[in-house]
């Protein structure tokens, strides 16, 4: 923090703060320098943090009607829908907003990706959000199964199976994970008391995520370091307050017209019959922001193997920054990675895409290139790169690019140049 | 202070530590085993299944311990396709007559392997059963034969009480 010279004006300020710095934190928090040239992409930090509030905000109101228990969590979810005041709304803005969550979440992600926003000094944001990321994915799983319809039921069942892929203790783990033989009441209490504490625990992570952010200070498209304050920052408020504040309108909109229009388009419509542990559905897809990594568990045809390449898959981000050994940050100034990013883009779509389809034939083979490409560019593409790419020229400030009307000087002049 | 000599004040630290250390672990064992099945769930460990109405050729599923357990009433057929495979086509080698003792009654977990949903009967490239789930295709004798589950479906410990009750568990 570089205002601790900051003293309130009010005299009850002053001995307020002078007892616990709040004013102090709240100056900083205002003034902190932004690098003036953040795009819409830098948007989706606030954003994101909107959507964990709405999250806590509509799962403790659901929570204070929902029963947990096997014999009556189906009914009391529907007793939501059609008796509680308003009970249909927070369900929908609640299971709607976690997909909202990681709709944002990863466009938050593949932001970082393009413009190296993971590399030194930013590693361990970086592996803070990693552990965000896979925090939200164990509360995704278990809110899904808490109104113990088909889907959840048997998604519970698939998923901790997983474990049993473990050699030697793995079937105890499963048996201790469900407390019984199988999924049942057990299961579906502790499922609710961790749903219940992990956005608490991301509450606090996230904390920590912005405290390392904000001691580097944001990258920036042009991905160079900038020295604060200066002619390249502005102050988080009002420009920043304001930038982000409208980009969450834009959000906001996309959100609500899934909760009011397609309410259950992104669920199964297997969920809204009750669990039955006899039959499961022919078809069982987890929902749509963990199909990537599900094609990845599909696609290798051995069990445990299968759960480690899945598990490699989320793993693999966290070591990243290490992973890349380009020393330039922003893709803009890269033009092989740039290639290289947009491909991965398309590789995990078309993960997503072949996740959702049964794993055979012509999908299972696609599930298997896609994967195998998947770990090439982490583990091959990115490494050599860093040796092997010619970088464009980086320029000196931000001011710099802002005035040459594009991030990339040398780009604008070769096009000025073939202009004339 | 480059005196190298055990003090009394090592020996506390250890002591303390060493103490410290197996109280933390007495406390959080009761914290983890309080996870596992309790008493109550443990209780439901055996049933008892009535299978006089069952005519070859048709399964029975009965829940035992909140999973569905198949019995299979063989044709003559399909006792002869299970005993004429070769121990080497199986991806877990497992004799046919080592998993029904009593030919005609093939009782088994109706739990796919691979992460735990239940085949469909009378499905698959093999006769027996197919996991709809993630592909995979088990024969007459509920044992894999192609896709990712790894072992053959479970034979639970079960008795035929008389001639028409089968006791599980």
């Amino acid at each position: 923090m570089s205002d601790h010279d900051y003293r309130p004006k009010s005299k009850v300020g002053q001995w307020f703060n002078d007892r616990l710095p709040l004013l102090t934190l709240a100056n900083h928090l205002t003034d902190y320098p932004t690098p003036k040239n953040l795009n819409y992409w830098w948007t989706f930090g606030g954003i994101l943090t909107f959507c964990l509030i709405t999250q806590i905000v509509t799962g403790l109101t659901l929570a204070m009607h929902y029963i947990a228990h096997a014999d009556m969590a189906f009914e009391s979810v529907e007793h939501i829908m059609r008796d509680v005041n308003y009970g249909w709304l927070i369900r929908y803005i609640h299971a709607n907003g976690a997909s909202m969550f990681f709709l944002a979440v990863y466009i938050h992600i593949f932001r970082s990706l393009f413009y190296g926003s993971y590399k030194s000094p930013r590693e361990i944001i970086w592996i803070l959000g990693i552990i965000i990321y896979l925090l939200m994915m164990a509360a995704a799983f278990m809110g899904y199964v808490l109104p113990w319809g088909q889907m959840s039921f048997w998604g519970a069942t698939v998923i901790t199976n997983l474990f049993s892929a473990i050699p030697l203790v793995g079937e105890g783990i499963v048996t201790w994970l469900w407390g019984g033989y199988s999924v049942d009441n057990p299961t579906l209490t502790r499922f609710f008391t961790l749903h219940y504490l992990i956005p608490f625990l991301i509450l606090g992570l996230v904390v920590l995520h912005i405290w390392a952010l904000h001691v580097p200070g944001n990258n920036n498209p042009v991905g160079i370091d900038i020295k604060k304050p200066s002619k390249d920052t502005v102050p988080f408020h009002p420009y920043i307050v304001i930038k982000d504040g409208f980009a969450l309108l834009m959000f906001m909109i996309v959100f609500a017209f899934f909760v009011f229009y397609a309410p259950n388009i992104l669920g199964h419509a297997d969920n809204y019959i009750e669990a039955n542990p006899m039959v499961t559905p022919a078809h069982i897809v987890p929902e749509w922001y963990l199909l990537p990594f599900y094609a990845i568990l599909r696609s290798v045809p051995d069990k445990l193997l299968g759960v480690v390449a899945m598990l490699s898959a989320i793993l693999i981000l966290a070591v990243l920054p290490w992973l890349d050994t380009s020393k330039i940050r922003s893709a803009v100034f890269r033009p092989l990675y740039k290639q290289f990013y947009w491909i991965l883009v398309a590789d995990v779509l078309i993960l997503g895409y072949v996740g959702a389809m049964p794993a055979e034939g012509l999908y299972l083979l696609i599930a298997r290139v896609a994967t195998a490409y998947y770990f090439l560019h982490f583990l091959v593409i990115l490494p050599v790169l860093g040796f092997k790419e010619k970088t464009l020229p980086v320029p000196l400030s931000i001011t710099e690019s802002v005035l040459g009307g594009s991030p990339n000087l040398a780009a604008v002049r070769n096009k000025e140049s073939k202009i004339e | 202070m480059s005196e190298k000599k055990t003090k009394r004040r090592d020996f506390l630290f250890t002591a303390t530590t060493a103490v410290g250390a197996v109280g933390a672990a007495a406390v959080v064992w009761p914290m983890i085993d309080q996870m596992n099945p309790d008493a109550s769930v443990k209780a439901l460990a055996s049933t008892e299944v009535d299978v006089s109405a069952l005519t070859p050729g048709n399964t029975l599923t009965v829940l035992w311990r909140g999973k569905p357990v198949f019995i299979r009433r063989r044709t003559q057929d399909e006792i002869d396709e299970a005993r004429a495979v070769k121990m080497e086509d199986l991806i877990h080698p497992e004799k046919d007559e080592d998993r029904a003792k009593n030919p005609e009654w093939l009782v088994m977990l109706g739990v796919c392997t691979h992460l735990g949903c239940v085949p469909l009967n009378d499905k698959g490239d093999y006769n027996g059963w197919f996991c709809p789930c993630h592909g995979s295709h088990y024969d007459t004798s509920g044992r894999i034969r192609k896709g990712p589950a790894p072992w053959n479906m479970e034979v639970p410990k079960y008795e035929f009480v008389n001639a028409n009750t089968i006791k599980i568990g």
